[in-house]
């Protein structure tokens, strides 16, 4: 596997009339081509912070993040981004929906429509082509968000706690659904919550970050001894636990710290 | 209603009775609400109509409901009616499109330039504040005793407030909405065009519905100062005349065209 992202001693603050609020501090680390790295720390941590620099939506104060060893600045954004909420525009519908991404970055051609069929098809979600936003499930808009944010094909899809907004069963069924596209089609993931149970079920790597301004605190790499993992399956492997337990002290050592 | 009403015929197969009893519950009240709407209307009308004939109101003030409609009547069949009618009703359109054109396109600036807008806020709340019939009369001295001075002195009953009242639904577009734009490497104008604007509508149409009243107000106001014809003029000329049946007719002919153009719009 080659290195895919590289962040290289970022800090950001932001600034208000009241003051400077440093939100992130000297932060390093490097995400390898199809991994899913999980990254994990208090609220308030700046853990939004770092996908928006990531994403390019914000510049570091200093640091530099780079792409296949390209600074971001240069090489041009091909970053997916999926929020906490789906965001759906209730005045379109999924097939419009899906397509906003191409056409607001004027890529929407006939091929694009036999791809979107192709991937609401595997996705099963044809026969909610249709239909608005309203009339689907969490599950199911959290899948056209998803797939509004493939169609542009990005190098690295970032999740900002994608599943906060779901009920606690549809959580662990949407973790699923999403896990599986992820991994089908081969892209590299950045999940951000502050749900450890999610952040080990699903990923290859965990960064726990500290409180405020939010620095790597520890880093683990996941290991699970089942065959056929999916995040589901995961909770139930024997290692789960002693990361959860080794995680939850990393974040309650930061705690206590302040 | 009326929809309900059609669901129940193509599905009244599977219906339960007690969501048959309570359909009929409805339709029973819809019904209720109705008749009591009319029998407000008879009884005001049948009063009216009683005590001027009575003399307990001064019919030469109040007129009555029949003399009303005698009036109505004869000034239908000359024409006139509908001459002076068309004139406010086209005033009346041209000041509506100007105030939600201009209205939407100041808003749409003003979110687009936030400095702009700081810098024009104070100005507009004191413009939209001014009594803007008091304005009219200088319009006249400015613009001339024509239907120039009946546009603007509607256009400026409206527009400030529509500009307000667009510029604050713009601006509380959910931020997370506008950020999905970015991230799907959008910019300012794919903000506007596909998420400010089309979440928008909603609201923009409702500010139509109060700018169709705003724009028939402001155009009879204009009317009473600065007009030749039209429905605010007819009006002047009553009371100059005397004629309070006149006035009463025509109190009665903007409420019926503010009725139909909001129900035009709601279509």
């Amino acid at each position: 596997m080659s290195e895919l992202l590289k962040i290289d001693h970022i800090s950001y603050s932001y600034h208000s009339l009241e003051g400077e609020t440093p939100a992130l501090f000297d932060v390093s680390f490097n995400v390898m081509d199809g991994e899913f790295l999980g990254i994990v720390g208090p609220s308030g941590c700046g853990k939004s912070t770092l996908l928006s620099l990531i994403a390019g939506l914000l510049s570091p104060s200093c640091g530099s993040i780079y792409i296949n060893g390209k600074d971001i600045k240069s090489s041009g954004k091909n970053i997916g981004y999926m929020l906490q909420k789906d965001h759906l525009l209730d005045w379109r519908n999924t097939l419009k929906n899906v397509t906003l991404g191409l056409e607001i970055q004027h890529k929407l051609t006939d091929n694009s429509y036999v791809q979107i069929n192709d991937l609401l098809n595997t996705y099963g979600l044809i026969t909610f082509k249709n239909s608005y936003p309203s009339e689907l499930s969490g599950g199911m808009r959290q899948r056209v968000a998803l797939i509004r944010t493939l169609l542009l094909e990005p190098d690295i899809l970032l999740l900002d706690e994608p599943f906060s907004a779901l009920d606690y069963q549809t959580r662990l069924e949407v973790a699923d659904d999403i896990w599986g596209i992820i991994r089908k089609e081969k892209k590299t993931a950045i999940l951000i919550t502050h749900d450890i149970s999610e952040a080990i079920s699903m990923a290859d790597r965990v960064i726990v970050l500290s409180s405020r301004p939010g620095t790597v605190k520890k880093t683990f790499d996941i290991n699970l001894s089942i065959e056929n993992r999916t995040p589901f399956a995961a909770r139930s492997a024997p290692e789960f636990k002693d990361y959860f337990n080794m995680i939850w002290k990393e974040l309650n050592h930061n705690e206590q710290k302040e | 209603m009326s929809r309900k009403n059609r669901n129940v015929s193509s599905e009244s197969l599977d219906i339960s009775t007690a969501q048959l009893a309570f359909i009929r519950r409805h339709v029973l009240r819809t019904r209720r609400i109705r008749i009591y709407q009319i029998v407000i209307l008879i009884g005001f009308i049948s009063l009216w109509e009683v005590t001027a004939h009575y003399g307990i109101l001064n019919s030469f003030v109040f007129s009555s409901p029949s003399r009303v409609m005698k009036t109505i009547i004869s000034m239908g069949a000359s024409g006139q009616l509908f001459y002076h009618t068309g004139i406010t009703l086209l005033e009346t359109l041209v000041s509506f499109f100007l105030v939600n054109f201009l209205g939407i396109a100041v808003a749409v600036i003003l979110w687009w330039n936030y400095s702009l807008s700081k810098v024009l806020e104070p100005y507009l709340i004191v413009l939209n504040s001014l009594p803007k019939s008091a304005l009219a009369p200088v319009f006249i001295v400015w613009l001339g005793n024509n239907v120039k001075t009946i546009i603007v002195a509607a256009v400026s009953v409206a527009v400030f407030g529509t500009i307000i009242n667009l510029y604050n639904d713009f601006k509380s577009v959910e931020e997370d909405r506008i950020k999905l734009i970015h991230t799907l490497g959008g910019n300012k104008r794919d903000v506007l065009f596909r998420v400010i604007i089309p979440s928008n509508i909603p609201s923009i149409i409702s500010q139509m519905k109060v700018n169709i009243g705003l724009s028939l107000v402001g155009v009879v106001i204009g009317e009473f100062l600065a007009a030749k014809a039209g429905l605010g003029y007819l009006i002047i000329y009553g009371s100059q005349v005397f004629t309070c049946v006149y006035i009463l007719v025509l109190f009665r002919l903007p409420l019926s065209i503010y009725l139909c153009l909001n129900r035009l719009i709601e279509i």
